[in-house]
């Protein structure tokens, strides 16, 4: 057999050409790295405050938003960017609350990046908005692995999910500075050890800041306000000095 | 899927590439990447068939070359290979280590006429 080609000719030769390498060393997510580097500088310079939602589907990421922005919008100037693969559902349901909105659409795509999110800014005005609510497509995945300038990424994880999720997708609770485990009210009726999960995020991520909250009845949500308010205000007066 | 994203990535950087070498042909396209980089091989594989078909990488091969992810031992500075992300370390067992290579997603380089 030919061990150029594998095939089963005996008796015929390839050209000798001679072949060159190229060394290129670059990083396969240098692009979006770069465009989130822009994003991340367009917040800065404006003092917007950004967050990145990721969760597993169905955690509760609209649910919250829609919370959030009932509670807050009076105090604060938001706008959301909803991803998810089909559909208008999610941005239907934030623009009941009258918050600016744009849905992106990513077909085949798993994870919004850092140039959908570029494009989706040109929706809002930036000169009065104050935190931007990014809701990622429900993907604990590949989300970790795109940078779409936010100053943090925000894992939910609802309490009907079980309690080892940090370990089982450590990357993405490795890249998130916050976790919200969702859906609290349900405690009584799952098998889900609070105290283990706690556990289990702070050993994948030391240090990683935890709210427990429930988007039904409102538990927790007053601590969450508290540090979303303090952290807006931080981004505004960095950007005035 | 993730990995066509990353394909299509790929396919960029070494047309790009290609085309500021004036390459004729692409033998081959090596990338580095991290057992915890949280992308399946064989996706790529697939993936890269189907994103270079048509352009000067159709037929070309793919050659994927893993980075053994490794992780730094806080307390007690031992090197050790990781298998997942929550291995402790071998010597002292503390579970805090930090993760110094094993995430990288880089093409390395291309072999070209
Ligand atoms: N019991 C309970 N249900 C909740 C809570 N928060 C959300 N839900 C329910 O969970 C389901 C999914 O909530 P969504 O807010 O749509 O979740 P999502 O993460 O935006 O989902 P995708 O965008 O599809 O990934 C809905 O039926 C919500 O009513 C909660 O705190 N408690
Ligand atoms: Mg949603
Ligand atoms: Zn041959
Ligand atoms: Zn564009
Ligand atoms: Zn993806
Ligand atoms: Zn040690």
């Amino acid at each position: 057999m030919c061990i150029d080609c594998g095939c089963a000719a005996p008796d015929h030769h390839h050209e000798e050409t001679p072949r060159k390498t190229v060394r290129i060393e670059e990083d396969i997510l240098a692009k979006n790295n770069r465009l989130a580097a822009g994003n991340r500088a367009l917040f800065a310079r404006q003092g917007i405050f950004s967050l990145n939602l990721v969760s597993s589907p169905g955690s509760g990421k609209t649910s919250l938003l829609e919370k959030t922005l009932a509670d807050l919008k009076n105090e604060i100037n938001f706008a959301v960017l909803e991803g998810d693969q089909q559909t208008a559902n999610d941005a239907e349901r934030i623009a009941t609350t009258g918050v600016p909105v744009h849905q992106i659409n990513t077909g085949a795509g798993c994870h919004l990046d850092a140039h959908m999110v570029g494009h989706g800014l040109e929706h809002f005005d930036l000169d009065s908005l104050q935190i931007l609510m990014i809701e990622n497509v429900g993907n604990l995945v590949c989300p970790a692995s795109f940078d779409l300038g936010e100053d943090f990424k925000v894992s939910l994880l609802s309490v009907t999910e079980g309690e080892d999720k940090p370990l089982k997708y450590p990357q993405m609770f490795r890249a998130s500075e916050i976790m919200l485990i969702n859906k609290v009210d349900l405690l009584p009726y799952v098998q889900f050890d609070l105290a283990k999960c706690r556990e289990y995020a702070e050993r994948v991520h030391p240090g990683i800041k935890i709210f427990e909250i429930s988007c039904y009845r409102g538990e927790g949500l007053d601590a969450w306000y508290s540090w979303l308010k303090e952290q807006a205000e931080r981004k505004a007066c960095r950007n005035k000095e | 899927m993730h990995e066509l994203g990353i394909t299509q990535s790929i396919v960029e950087i070494a047309l790009r590439t290609a085309e500021g070498q004036q390459a004729k042909k692409i033998h081959s396209v090596t990338l580095e990447v991290g057992s915890l980089a949280g992308v399946v091989a064989e996706a790529l594989q697939f993936c890269y068939e189907a994103c270079s078909k048509e352009s000067l990488l159709e037929g070309s091969r793919l050659i994927i070359e893993e980075v053994q992810a490794q992780a730094r031992c806080r307390d007690c500075a031992v090197e050790y290979p990781l298998t997942d992300m929550l291995d402790c370390c071998p010597a002292c067992g503390s579970a805090s280590g930090d993760l110094f290579c094993g995430e990288e997603l880089r093409i390395k380089e291309m072999e070209i006429d």
